[in-house]
């Protein structure tokens, strides 16, 4: 009775655990949202259930009972499934050789274990059928030796194949995060009462690394069940995003069919997330013990270590199989029918190296802005979800997660429609500002950040804040000194992700991008891939794209692992 | 501070102003900004010619697929840019009837009204066409050799079985210029006996893509072996060194890629001068560059063309086989489109199938010809090249206007769902139908 009566005389924002400065920051980023994300996609969206007489249903109606539809909701979520697993098989035997052994190569693999994301647009697409294709260099190889073809890129099954090959990195960079934080006592507690080798992983390490999994493995269902551009890849039609897509390019922006579509993958991708959020509840991922620097790093010997050296081999040469294809596109004359290309030349190079600086820069810029937003509003929203009882900060979670399965191009076309309008003070309309191009990159990319965040706090305890401000700190120096220090990995994998991926995106690109010098590398790849004397420009720009993302990869690499050194001398 | 950046403005606007009435008498504005769907292999030359004589006046390309380039210039109406430069006519056609785009009288002699049978500028004057294409087959000859099959030359080549798997072609719903070929059978071959065509060529295609140059793409890789294209994707990639080489069929229809100046543009003269550069002697030689190999619409500028260069102003059979009738096009656009999709991009395995088993029952029957075999057999190609809605139906604008956007207060008597879903389960019946029934035949020819 007297803790309620002392409740109802605590103020509001006691009750909500904030304080005024946070309650600002949360209506910062409420705002960001409604503006550039709920808005202009309302003003695109809204005829889904806007009808000549008012709201309808009709077309919600229309969609259950087309066969084509429900055929492709059922193969969307199959792909996005078997994408899980397979990116799992390839993703989390990586992700435990970098983080609980002493593996010389952990760097490279960090660095470009991010870079199956950057699947430059075309670029990408040209150089998978080159070496995956049906006529590819792999099968062309087949063939001449055995005398038969195995059909990676086709149907369901290809998309599977390129969509775990292309996603995997989600698992395996949030996966590594998660590992790297858990708090080395927990296995030698397990060790002590006498579980070893696989008991001991499956048992202790893996289940206290389960928020950095469910945080990958959930960013790679919902990025499948969405993405559009393999299946397209591939001539695959009858699943969701396709069909989305097609009919708002296709029929016109004004079709309502394909913005039911797309509302009803915004709810669906929100109760997978919701789903996987179940997964982890009630159950405690923190590690109060800190400065051990995380797992002890065991060497590899013998057999193990032919084992994981293979392995580690196998893996990054088939999923860096398009980037090679890429490099050897840009390095090519032609290829065509044959498993390498005819002849070698720097020209492409080149033809590109007047524009490629500026080009770069551009990238880094936008793409630099925009993850450093993800992380801000991604971290801030963690807080609030896994932190305080603010009401409405599931709202806030879930808006920013909806973006992941709001087509680019509805959202640029919001975008231009909202802030097309508004001026800037040297008379050019805001919406053609670069600024606006940044903001719809953090957009589109922000769940990446924010699931990344969320793994990272989860595991990181309460009480070493309550300890922090027990000892008289503030929120705000909790905040610096204690808790931004112990997700530091989590926000550098949240922030990579968002860079990659921000890098190579087209379809908002090319809606927004106004002028030339503006333009990201992305724009210049499009440019570029329009003719087929292109070709080769267009490859050596995708190969700077892939170099500008390794790089980012790496330093933040560097980074958490100087903070790691640095924190496991100071224990 | 404020007050003086203000002033500094209106002696600016004053200034632009004084430039502006000059402007129409001799001058042109400083800047115009061209929306292209071109590449830049044709974009940048045009520029540079273009910025040489006109010195003074600077040109910025915007590049966006067709789509992405009207939507943009829908929603930059408050502020548009100058001018509108891409292939597909219907793109044109969409703009006009939003009003997005200006009226203008080029200041260039010399182009004859028509090239085949297709009017080559706007008959309302709204835009110009600059550059022809005809539509054709381009094939990979290094992929043709290693898989020994013939040369391709006629749309009905196509429907042979040894092209089993190995042609593609873009949707008509997302690419124009294919749904200009798709049209021209239709038109040269009737409404049925067109459809029968377009699917039993869809029984051998291996996909359906969904941007017109994914089918160049595929080809110049050796990913399949012949694709529906149109001239220049064929003719480029071959001068850009690609072991390719493309022919017209005998019926193809030429069409004019188009230029227009936007509605509300603030560079008028630099517009129409761009405008009449294009279409000018000087600017239709461009054309000519192995890298853009398109079809000039000055009749003149083919004296300077190399030898073997198609030219649809003296090689009469290129474009008259059929008469194209725009209107009749236009009419069903949308509905072509939907229909095709639903038949062939949606169901393309199932389509597959049915061919890939009258194909086998064709060579059964070939061996030993029954009766029963060839009648099933004849019921199987029935199923597997009927549509489900007539001619006089297609063109009935009550219906084709199902599939167009809605108007304000006129409610629509059917909708598309309804029509889409209708054609779906025809499509996918009729095709395991037709499977059965020549699997029925392969037997019965035992």
């Amino acid at each position: 009775m007297s803790a309620l009566a002392l409740s109802r005389r605590r103020p509001l924002l006691d009750r909500w655990n904030l304080t005024a400065t946070q309650l600002v920051l949360a209506g910062l980023v409420a705002a960001f949202l409604g503006l550039f994300l709920v808005l202009p996609v309302l003003r695109v969206m809204g005829v889904a259930f806007w009808g000549p007489d008012g709201f309808t249903t009709q077309n919600l109606e229309d969609f259950f009972a087309t066969s084509l539809f429900r055929e492709s909701f059922f193969n969307s979520c199959y792909v996005a499934t078997m994408a899980v697993l397979l990116a799992s098989i390839i993703a989390v035997p990586l992700a435990t050789i970098i983080a609980r052994y002493d593996y010389p190569g952990a760097g490279l693999i960090h660095a470009l274990g991010a870079v199956p994301l950057v699947m430059p647009p075309f670029v990408g697409a040209v150089a998978m059928q080159l070496i995956w294709g049906r006529n590819g260099s792999v099968n062309l190889i087949l063939m001449d030796l055995f005398g038969f073809k195995i059909p990676f890129m086709e149907g369901l099954n290809g998309v599977i194949f390129v969509e775990a090959l292309h996603y995997f990195p989600f698992i395996l960079l949030n996966l590594a995060a998660s590992l790297a934080n858990i708090d080395g006592s927990m296995e030698e507690a397990g060790q002590n009462l006498g579980a070893s080798g696989w008991s001991l992983y499956r048992r202790i390490v893996f289940p206290l690394a389960l928020p950095g999994y469910v945080a990958g493995a959930s960013l790679v269902f919902v990025k499948v069940f969405d993405d559009l551009g393999t299946p397209l890849l591939l001539n695959v039609t009858n699943m969701l995003a396709p069909q989305a897509y097609l009919r708002i390019t296709s029929v016109g922006l004004d079709d309502p069919v394909g913005y039911v579509i797309s509302a009803i993958m915004v709810v669906f991708s929100l109760v997978a997330m919701g789903v996987a959020s179940l997964a982890l509840r009630g159950k405690d991922y923190a590690t109060q013990q800190r400065g051990g620097g995380g797992l002890g790093r065991r060497k590899l010997t013998g057999w193990a270590k032919v084992l994981a050296h293979g392995f580690v081999i196998v893996a990054l040469l088939v999923s860096l199989s398009p980037h090679l294809g890429i490099l050897l596109l840009s390095l090519g004359t032609i290829w065509s029918f044959s498993v390498l290309p005819d002849a070698f030349t720097f020209d492409h190079y080149a033809t590109i190296y007047r524009e490629g600086p500026q080009l770069v820069t551009n990238t880094v810029l936008y793409c630099g802005l925009a993850a450093a937003i993800d992380v801000l509003v991604g971290g801030a929203i963690a807080y609030f979800v896994l932190r305080t009882c603010m009401p409405g900060r599931n709202v806030l979670h879930y808006v920013a997660m909806a973006s992941l399965a709001v087509p680019g191009i509805v959202l640029a076309i919001g975008i231009l429609r909202t802030y097309y309008d508004i001026k800037l003070p040297d008379g050019r309309a805001l919406a053609t500002f670069w600024g606006m191009l940044v903001i719809a990159y953090a957009i589109r990319r922000l769940p990446y950040a924010l699931q990344s965040c969320l793994a990272a706090l989860r595991q990181v305890h309460g009480s070493l804040e309550e300890a922090a401000e027990n000892l008289g700190a503030g929120k705000l120096a909790t905040l610096r000194r204690i808790v931004l220090p112990l997700m530091a990995g989590g926000l550098l994998a949240g922030f990579v992700t968002s860079f990659a991926t921000a890098a190579v995106e087209l379809s908002d690109t090319l809606l927004l991008v106004t002028r030339e010098i503006d333009a990201p590398i992305s724009y210049g790849v499009y440019v570029y891939m329009q003719s087929p004397a292109g070709r080769g420009p267009g490859a050596a720009l995708g190969v700077l794209a892939v170099i500008v993302v390794a790089l980012g990869a790496w330093a933040s690499h560097w980074l958490a692992e100087k903070d790691r050194r640095r924190r496991s001398r100071e224990g | 501070m404020e007050r003086y950046l203000g002033f500094r403005a209106r002696v600016a606007i004053a200034a632009l102003a004084f430039v502006a009435s000059h402007a129409t008498a001799q001058g042109l504005e400083p800047k115009i900004t061209v929306v292209t769907s071109f590449s830049k292999d044709v974009t940048q030359p045009f520029t540079q010619a273009f910025e040489a004589a006109h010195p003074g006046t600077k040109l910025e390309v915007l590049s966006r697929n067709t789509q992405a380039g009207v939507a943009f210039v829908r929603e930059t109406r408050a502020n548009p840019p100058d001018l509108f430069w891409a292939s597909a006519p219907d793109a044109f056609e969409v703009l006009k009837k939003s009003g997005l785009i200006d009226k203008y009288q080029p200041r260039v002699s010399g182009i004859p009204a028509k090239i085949g049978s297709y009017p080559i500028h706007d008959p309302d004057g709204f835009y110009f066409g600059f550059a022809a294409s005809g539509y054709g087959i381009m094939y990979n000859t290094r992929y043709v050799a290693a898989n020994r099959l013939p040369l391709p030359k006629e749309w009905d080549d196509l429907k042979k079985p040894v092209y089993f798997g190995h042609v593609g072609i873009s949707a008509p719903s997302r690419s124009g210029t294919t749904h200009l070929t798709v049209e021209t059978i239709l038109q040269g071959e009737g409404w049925a006996k067109g459809w029968s065509t377009l699917l039993e060529i869809g029984g051998n295609l291996t996909s359906v893509s969904d941007r017109s140059f994914g089918v160049p793409d595929a080809v110049n890789s050796g990913q399949y072996g012949v694709g529906i294209v149109i001239d220049f994707f064929g003719l480029s990639a071959k001068a850009s060194g690609f072991p390719v080489e493309f022919v017209y069929p005998k019926l193809t229809a030429v069409v004019p890629a188009n230029v227009a100046i936007i509605k509300g543009t603030r560079s008028p003269n630099a517009a129409a001068a761009f405008v009449d550069f294009v279409l000018s002697e000087k600017g239709q030689a461009i054309l000519l560059d192995p890298k853009i190999q398109r079809l000039p619409v000055q009749p003149a500028v083919y004296d300077k063309a190399p030898a073997g260069y198609p030219n649809p102003f003296k090689d009469t059979s290129l474009g008259a086989a059929v008469n194209f009738d725009s209107f009749l096009s236009e009419a069903r656009y949308e509905l072509v489109n939907s229909l095709y999709d639903r038949l062939i991009t949606f169901r393309l395995k199932e389509l597959n199938e049915a061919w890939k088993a009258i194909h086998a029952a064709d060579a059964a029957v070939a061996r030993k010809p029954t009766e029963e075999a060839k009648r099933l057999l004849g019921e199987a190609r029935g199923l597997a090249s009927a549509i489900p809605i007539g001619d006089a139906e297609a063109k009935d604008p009550q219906i084709a206007g199902v599939f167009r956007p809605a108007e304000k207060d006129k409610p629509k008597p059917v909708r598309q769902a309804e029509f889409e879903e209708r054609w779906d389960a025809f499509a996918k019946k009729n095709y395991a139908e037709a499977k059965a029934k020549a699997e029925q035949a392969t037997r019965a020819a035992r």
